[in-house]
């Protein structure tokens, strides 16, 4: 019953869909203005639905309603709760839902919340979310639908993917969702926008927002997967330039650039077409990422549907969206009047070489994840691995974050170069510092990038602070604050980067119980292996007795083996100091009584996700000042009235 | 120039689109072979593994003679299992060298005393930059490298049984 409830209201949410997108063709193009009126509690009714539809699969999942399909093929009645709940999105089908509720929800938002647009623009908006709703609607609908039953319904389910089987990963791609998805909305305020022909500081002030709220999710979920395959893949590493990995940075790399434009044209009115352009794209990245995900056409350890069929129905929406809104751009952009202009040196363009770079760095990005691709479609097969991006991305970045550290001690259209030079001379000197301690300290030690990543972060670190210099802290604005945090959280983040990446150590052993291993400066007492059993695992765990500076602490890595499915995964033990984190993987008996056991020591890798937290915490306090300043202003207004 | 701008990310949109839909609709081709076959061996010096097997370096793999380069780790179960295979074919004249990967001499030694050793010369890579160089993606992988120093073929996984004929056959062509 409740399958059936939830896919009759995702179909009558898509049929409101297609009502949403008729009611506004009629309004704006049919000058029937009236049925506008009808659009706004449409699109609320859409959203209410979709969440529904989520909600229903949500319960499905907890009840373990074998006769679902979905249920039945990704659950196990012997699941401890939290995971049932997130095998909800574990899975093809139901991620697919979450995407769509999603979206639904976003419209519902922008119907709701969205003051500041006129109203032409506002209905121009909806109707292109709902435009984007429909193709997912469909694909849901016409080939994935997640309430399809099985009959007869066997006793019980095959089980999750016990990598998935992870209280991180529960969360990691809603967040990520509310990202991708999120961004819809950018990509149909610049549609409205398009149609409308209302490109300018308005509309940037409205779409800023939403921007930056689906920016922060994307932050954060990168952040947590980041930290996802650290911990439970085993490998010590933080990012593999997987794929899906790649799928998931690259419409943040587009997002952050829309951010920086969009906040040009809110203040300046520069940068329109482009602004418009980053808006398409980024949304654009999200959806060829989970078409790359989806189809299965990049093999990658994320792909959990290789279907051709799937493939080429996403193929069509994309050709749909993307080639229409290109098309749209090309075609309504040539009416839009050139932006405000600004000097050469000033802080619009330090943001419009910031939003270079990261176009490059997404272009290379892109290239890099589509190569083997390309080759192929020649003949030949290559493959394109992390040293490729690590060589050509890093650089950039570096100068990337120099770029970020001066845009914001450059004053908006025109500012003196002495002037500029003159308060950035601390963050050099410190840059200058650095180059000769970190020299001094590990030259010939460590690679050229770690190095000028090192001298970076530093520099960075102090430059990102500078803005604060002798400013009045209680009067600064919150979202000041916010920039400020974030753009520190970078240097902490790429100093996490450049030291796990220069002084890292790694051992590897094949030990005995009862055997000592001495590694960066500690001693690790390998005492026995005990078999252990969960709620839906057994696993062989290792006591091992860490010890440093005459402090000893018992770490368990382990080897977990799940039934259904047949898997064995590694718990990787991670003990976090101040300085680092040493991670001990328990690997297979080598022979008799001999454990393989890889260890390492990280120092400082925490900074590494400390500093994509920070990131997004700047973001949130960004949109909270700006939303209150927007908020003040309206009030203050409205008692000047009075 | 502007109007050029304006139409440009369509047409690369269109590109990547056809991209995709070639990729999407080509049948689907597993075998993979290595871009370095027909070239010569990158330029490599490696330290000894073992305590008693001389160190290896790439110019010694270019004596005339075709041989096989065996990468293997003394931490990897299906290298153990190989290890007769290797043998067999030491036995039927083949001259085996190796590469250990993320290896140290005790483990190598310890492995090399339970499994035999049919190599002549071992060198360690301790951060598999030779590996990545050679273009191979684990352990083990074995390499026919021809009497000139270069890749012939390149076996990926370990060696069963019926793949002995086959890589004395590949030696015999290398000739």
């Amino acid at each position: 019953m409740i399958a059936e409830a939830g896919l009759a209201a995702l179909w009558f949410a898509a049929v409101l869909a297609l009502l949403q997108l008729f009611l506004v063709g009629m309004g704006l193009a049919g000058g029937k203005g009236e049925v506008l009126g009808a659009v706004r509690p449409v699109a609320i009714l859409q959203g209410v639905l979709t969440a529904g539809a989520f909600v229903a699969l949500i319960s499905l999942f907890l009840r373990s309603d074998m006769s679902v399909l979905l249920v039945a093929t990704n659950s196990h009645s012997a699941k401890p709760w939290l995971y049932k709940f997130a095998g909800t999105w574990g899975n093809h089908e139901g991620s697919m839902l979450l995407w769509v509720t999603v979206m639904g929800v976003a419209g519902a938002a922008v119907a709701l919340f969205e003051r500041a647009l006129k109203r032409d623009a506002h209905m121009a908006t909806l109707g292109a979310q709902a435009a984007i709703s429909l193709g997912f609607y469909a694909f849901l609908l016409f080939s994935s639908n997640p309430f399809a039953r099985i009959s007869p319904a066997p006793a019980d389910g095959q089980g999750l993917n016990p990598l998935l089987q992870d209280p991180g990963l529960a969360f990691h791609p809603p967040t990520l969702y509310l990202g991708y998805v999120g961004l819809s909305v950018a990509f149909s305020f610049a549609v409205g926008s398009l149609l409308t022909r209302q490109v300018d500081a308005a509309f940037a002030r409205a779409m800023r927002p939403w921007v930056l709220a689906a920016w922060i999710m994307l932050t954060l979920g990168i952040t947590a997967g980041s930290y996802w395959a650290y911990y439970e893949l085993g490998w010590g590493g933080w990012w593999f330039w997987d794929p899906v990995e790649n799928a998931s940075l690259m419409p943040w790399l587009a997002a952050t650039a829309l951010l920086h434009s969009v906040t040009v044209l809110a203040t300046r009115d520069a940068l329109r077409a482009w602004t418009v352009m980053l808006a398409v794209v980024a949304f654009s990245m999200s959806m060829v990422g989970t078409f790359l995900v989806r189809s299965g056409i990049l093999t990658s350890v994320h792909a959990f549907a290789v279907d051709p069929e799937r493939g080429s129905f996403i193929l069509a929406l994309l050709a749909l969206y993307i080639g229409g809104a290109l098309a749209l751009f090309g075609w309504r952009i040539g009416t839009v009047r050139e932006g405000a202009p600004f000097e050469l040196v000033s802080r619009e363009t330090f943001l419009v070489v910031n939003n270079l770079l990261l176009s490059v760095i997404l272009g290379l990005v892109l290239i890099g994840t589509l190569y083997p691709l390309m080759t192929e479609a020649f003949g030949h097969k290559v493959s394109v691995g992390a040293p490729y991006f690590d060589r050509i991305a890093g650089p950039i970045a570096l100068i990337l974050l120099i770029v970020m550290a001066a845009g914001p001690l450059t004053r908006w259209r025109r500012d003196q170069a002495r002037a500029v030079a003159g308060r950035m001379l601390i963050p050099a000197g410190v840059a200058l510092a650095a180059v000769v301690l970190v020299g001094a300290l590990a030259w010939g030690r460590i690679g050229l990038l770690p190095y000028c990543g090192l001298v970076v972060a530093l520099a960075v670190g102090v430059g990102s602070l500078a803005p604060l210099w002798k400013r009045n802290l209680r009067r600064t604005p919150l979202f000041t604050y916010g920039m400020v945090i974030a753009h520190l959280g970078c240097a902490v983040s790429l100093a996490g980067m450049a030291c796990d990446s220069a002084f890292t150590i790694e051992k590897l052993v094949a030990a005995r119980p009862g055997d000592t291993i001495e590694t960066a400066g500690w001693t690790l007492r390998f005492q026995r292996i005990l078999p252990l059993a969960g709620d839906n695992w057994t696993a062989l765990q290792a006591d091992v007795i860490a010890e440093r500076n005459g402090r000893a602490v018992v770490i368990h890595p382990q080897s977990r083996f799940f039934a259904s499915p047949p898997t064995t995964t590694t718990e990787a033990a991670l003990l976090t100091r101040w300085n680092g984190q040493l991670y001990v993987v328990l690997g297979q008996e080598a022979d008799a009584g001999r454990w393989q056991m890889r260890i390492w020591w990280k120092p400082f890798v925490t900074l590494i996700w400390l500093g994509g937290i920070m990131i997004a915490l700047g973001g949130l306090l960004a949109l909270i000042g700006r939303e209150r300043r927007g908020w003040l202003m309206k009030w203050r207004a409205r008692r000047a009235m009075a | 120039m502007r109007r050029l701008l304006i139409w440009l990310p369509l047409a690369l949109f269109l590109g990547f689109f056809a991209l995709f839909a070639s990729g999407l609709f080509k049948p689907d081709d597993r075998v993979i072979t290595s871009k370095l076959i027909g070239q010569a061996l990158p330029a490599f010096t490696l330290p000894a593994a073992a305590s008693d097997r001389p160190a290896l370096a790439s110019t010694q793999l270019a004596d005339g003679k075709p041989r096989l380069l065996n990468i293997f780790a003394s931490w990897c179960i299906p290298c153990a299992a190989e290890a007769p295979q290797l043998m067999a074919l030491k036995l039927a004249g083949v001259e085996i060298d190796a590469i250990a990967i993320r290896d140290a001499r005790l483990d190598v030694d310890a492995f090399l005393a339970r499994n035999g050793n049919p190599y002549s010369r071992i060198g360690l890579d301790a951060r598999s930059g030779v590996q990545i160089a050679l273009g191979s993606s684990g352990v083990p992988e074995t390499f026919v490298i021809d009497g000139k120093g270069r890749i012939a073929y390149q076996h990926i996984g370990d060696i069963r049984a019926d793949d002995v004929p086959m890589l004395l056959q590949r030696l015999k062509d290398a000739q």
